[in-house]
């Protein structure tokens, strides 16, 4: 078994007021809580008072290369943006990229030794826009061993020329040694 | 490093074109604290007692909090400070939501406008980068449109933006600064639109350093917890929907009529229903666990957002329903004027119509119906065409430019400002010196820390006292659990309970706290999270600065006493301070007087209303003794004396 550990987001219980992109930078400065800067956060609020728009997103992967982001979603008689719903750290946008050093950000759930109970920008969302759950999912069957550097190339030539050739060119080569 | 403010100042010149990061004196915190208090002083120091406010030597200042951009919840007000058209006095305006923070962001504690661009620019501030950009292309724009636009330009919805409508842009003595749905009242907007500048578009990527990280985040988090389960705090109108209170006991038209017995169930239902059906959410400031606004879009109108007793001036005064009110604030907004000002100058003007002072001549094209001339002398005013250039100027000073017998119709302003429609019966000793003495010109801005009425029975007192954490001194409880008819106190205890009312209100005004969370809204059960007790530690913790209670309040008096001194030399005078002669039904002069020169002497005032060079000596203030003495305001040859 193992532990998944989730964020419920509601985007329709969210006030706007960044609690939690404060909480977040506050707590991964270094020393902890040291500074505040909103922009270090791994959660941003993508908001948009015209248009009723309120979503918190969380850090994801890191992309080189930004999209186009051409998508629109309707929902509920409202538009969001692509963005409004996009994890990833890209060139497109400055959300999760560490303005001094320009590295990616990516949420870590507050990982912290003892562990916390939940993630800071949970801890602050008095509404419930934020909602942390754990739950234990079966661990899938381990896949068979990892293959050696070797078994990956003969693995690839085979597939490639089949595995008759390979044999009849390894014992060729053999013998001509 | 400074821990909590930046150290930096924005220095923008208009007129030049340029923009110039200045490092601030390290050791102004410690005697102004921020905000207000240390806008005050730039006020004091650089803008000569003769200045005209139209004068490009006016300054327009945009101040973070001290403790902005902190861990500390609901510390996010923008204070914003210039000299007023109106009154000729120092303008207090304030406004909620993110823009404060975001300068501190940037690595600006203010930004200090002065000068005249030659035609409508915006400021855009990204961190470092600071350029004064071309804005004729906005002429005309709403508020929050304005900032929508600037977003879109700027490719950044990240950017906070503070921008003024067409009200502003025609220097519209009741024209807001606004953001989000957030507004600075009380007459700033004119000076802003003054200076051309549509709109000031701020984006930060930096740091906000405090000094003692692990208590203050404790502290901070302590604080958010118990504001996010209190009722104490926050607008109660944002989920109380009996509202039986404005509207029974307010004045409606123009600060005219009360209608007790008005509210009733089948309003409130209906007025309820209105609401929540077309209610998008209710929002919050930055790292504000409250939600105290309203976001409304009716169909077939502009979606827009208010709070508190906003919500009701406009139908009041024009003795409608909240729908109008709805309709109306979602065009008011985007013009960008004050909602507690504006519906009295148009109440004001539809009067004078009614007595013939003015005719149907001034009203070409009114309609008949009073939502119809709301509407028209709305869209006169923004746009200062015929009666409403009069009118944009404001009650007090439309009523002298129309004369006629117009000046009598001028009867609820105090300093030419538009008072809060209160007209009660019996004299209440702490509101006559609150509405004669304040210098934020609005009751709300000094009002709120001791309860409006007392409690009935010993034993409600009694319980009150008990968990009243924010008294800053044992001697208010015993005030209050000897207080038992309104009016019936002693006058030492109504100047110690005027004197706490308004340094709850410096205070946060210089730190950067909300007054629902503190200033305004202990009178309404006590229970502030904010409070003397509690906020010198939470500046120790973000500053590093030494602070207890003691010197807090000699912080607020200092910046008290120097906005009064400010006033002072732009002609403030005992004369002026007189709350609006019907504001009750029964005064007594002789009264009256006796009371303000107790007051005066509690606050170290000579008999005009003017601080003693021992007073200023006191707190520091010699300079401006100085200044008084040399001014022939103050006589030397009185000295030290009282």
């Amino acid at each position: 078994m193992k532990t998944v550990r989730e964020i419920l987001v509601n985007v329709d219980k969210c006030t706007g007021c960044r609690a939690c992109e404060m909480a977040c930078s506050a707590f991964h400065s270094n020393p902890k809580f040291s500074s505040i800067n909103p922009a270090n956060s791994r959660i941003r609020v993508v908001s948009n008072e015209i248009t009723d728009e309120y979503v918190p997103v969380f850090a994801g992967n890191y992309t080189k290369a930004g999209c186009d982001g051409r998508h629109v979603y309707m929902i509920d008689g409202k538009i969001y943006s692509e963005c409004s719903f996009c994890r990833a750290s890209c060139p497109t946008r400055d959300y999760f990229i560490e303005p001094d050093s320009h590295l990616p950000l990516k949420c870590d759930m507050c990982e912290s030794t003892p562990p916390l109970k939940q993630p800071w920008c949970v801890e602050v969302c008095s509404e419930g826009a934020l909602v942390y759950s754990e739950r234990e999912v079966e661990r899938e069957e381990p896949v068979q061993a990892a293959l050696g550097q070797v078994e990956t190339g003969l693995q690839a030539l085979m597939k490639q020329h089949g595995t008759e050739a390979v044999i009849a060119r390894l014992t060729q080569m053999r013998d001509q040694k | 490093m400074r821990y909590a403010e930046t150290g930096f100042n924005l220095e923008v010149d208009l007129t030049r074109g340029t923009c110039e990061r200045v490092a601030t004196q390290h050791d102004l915190a410690e005697h102004y604290l921020g905000g207000q208090g240390s806008a005050a002083k730039l006020l004091w120091d650089r803008v000569p007692a003769g200045t005209d406010p139209f004068s490009p030597d006016n300054l327009l200042i945009f101040s973070t909090g001290l403790l902005h951009g902190t861990p500390l919840p609901a510390c996010n007000r923008t204070v914003v400070n210039t000299f007023s058209p109106q009154t000729n006095l120092m303008s207090h305006s304030l406004f909620g939501g993110f823009f404060g923070p975001e300068m501190k962001y940037a690595g600006y504690d203010k930004i200090i406008i002065r000068g005249k661009a030659p035609d409508l620019v915006y400021l855009y501030i990204n961190n470092d980068k600071v350029e004064i950009r071309d804005a004729k292309h906005l002429r005309g724009k709403g508020c929050t449109e304005t900032g929508d636009l600037l977003k879109k330009e700027l490719k950044d919805q990240g950017v906070q933006v503070a921008a003024i409508g067409m009200a502003g842009e025609n220097r519209v003595f009741m024209a807001t600064i606004d953001h989000n749905y957030a507004s600075a009242a009380r007459g700033v907007g004119v000076i802003m639109g003054d200076k051309r500048l549509k709109a000031i578009a701020v984006r930060g990527t930096s740091a906000v350093n405090v000094a003692r990280p692990a208590e203050l985040f404790e502290m901070s988090q302590r604080i958010h917890q118990k504001m996010a389960g209190s009722s104490g705090c926050g607008d109660w109108m944002a989920v109380d929907e009996d509202d039986s209170f404005h509207h029974n006991h307010f004045a409606w038209g123009n600060a005219r009529t009360r209608r007790p017995g008005y509210w009733n169930e089948e309003l409130q239902d209906r007025w309820t229903r209105l609401k929540y059906d077309n209610m998008d959410r209710q929002t919050g400031c930055y790292n504000c666990p409250k939600k105290c606004r309203n976001v409304i879009k009716m169909p077939g109108h502009p979606r827009f957002g208010y709070k508190c007793f906003g919500k009701d001036t406009y139908h009041m005064a024009a003795y409608l329903e909240l729908d109008f009110s709805f309709e109306i604030l979602a065009v008011a907004q985007e013009y960008g004027v004050d909602s507690y000002s504006m519906p009295q100058v148009i109440a004001f003007a539809l009067e004078l119509l009614e007595a013939g002072i003015l005719t149907d001549k001034d009203f070409p094209g009114m309609p008949a119906d009073v939502k119809g001339r709301f509407f028209y002398l709305l869209e006169k005013i923004v746009r200062r065409e015929g009666i409403g250039d009069i009118l944009a100027d404001s009650v007090s000073q439309a009523a002298r430019r129309i004369g006629n017998g117009a000046e009598a119709f001028d009867h609820n302003t105090t300093k030419k400002f538009e008072q809060l429609p209160i007209k009660l019966g019996k004299l209440n000793p702490a509101y006559f010196l609150m509405i004669a003495t304040g210098e934020k010109m609005s009751i709300t801005q000094i009002e709120g820390s001791f309860p409006q009425d007392p409690l009935p029975t010993e034993e409600q007192r009694q319980e009150f006292v008990n968990g009243w954490e924010a008294v800053p001194d044992e001697k208010f409880k015993e005030y209050f659990l000897n207080w038992k008819k309104r009016s019936d106190i002693s006058d030492e205890a109504t100047c110690d309970i005027v004197d706490w009312n308004e340094a709850m209100h410096y205070i946060d005004d210089s730190l950067g706290f909300c007054g629902f969370v503190s200033s305004f809204r202990g009178q309404f059960g006590g229970d502030v999270p904010y409070h003397m007790n509690n906020i010198p530690e939470a500046i120790e913790l973000a500053t590093g600065m030494q602070m207890d209670k003691p010197k807090l309040w000699k912080n607020f008096q200092r910046i008290r006493t120097l906005i009064r001194a400010i006033n002072v030399r732009r002609g403030l005078r005992r004369k002026h301070e007189r709350p609006p002669e019907d504001h009750w039904a029964v005064r007594d002069e002789k009264y009256e007087q006796e009371l303000l020169s107790k007051y005066y002497t509690f606050k170290g005032w000579n008999s005009e209303g003017i601080p003693t060079r021992q007073t200023l000596e006191e707190l520091d203030l010699a300079y401006v003794a100085d200044d008084l003495e040399k001014s022939g305001i103050l006589d030397p040859t009185v000295g030290a004396s009282r």
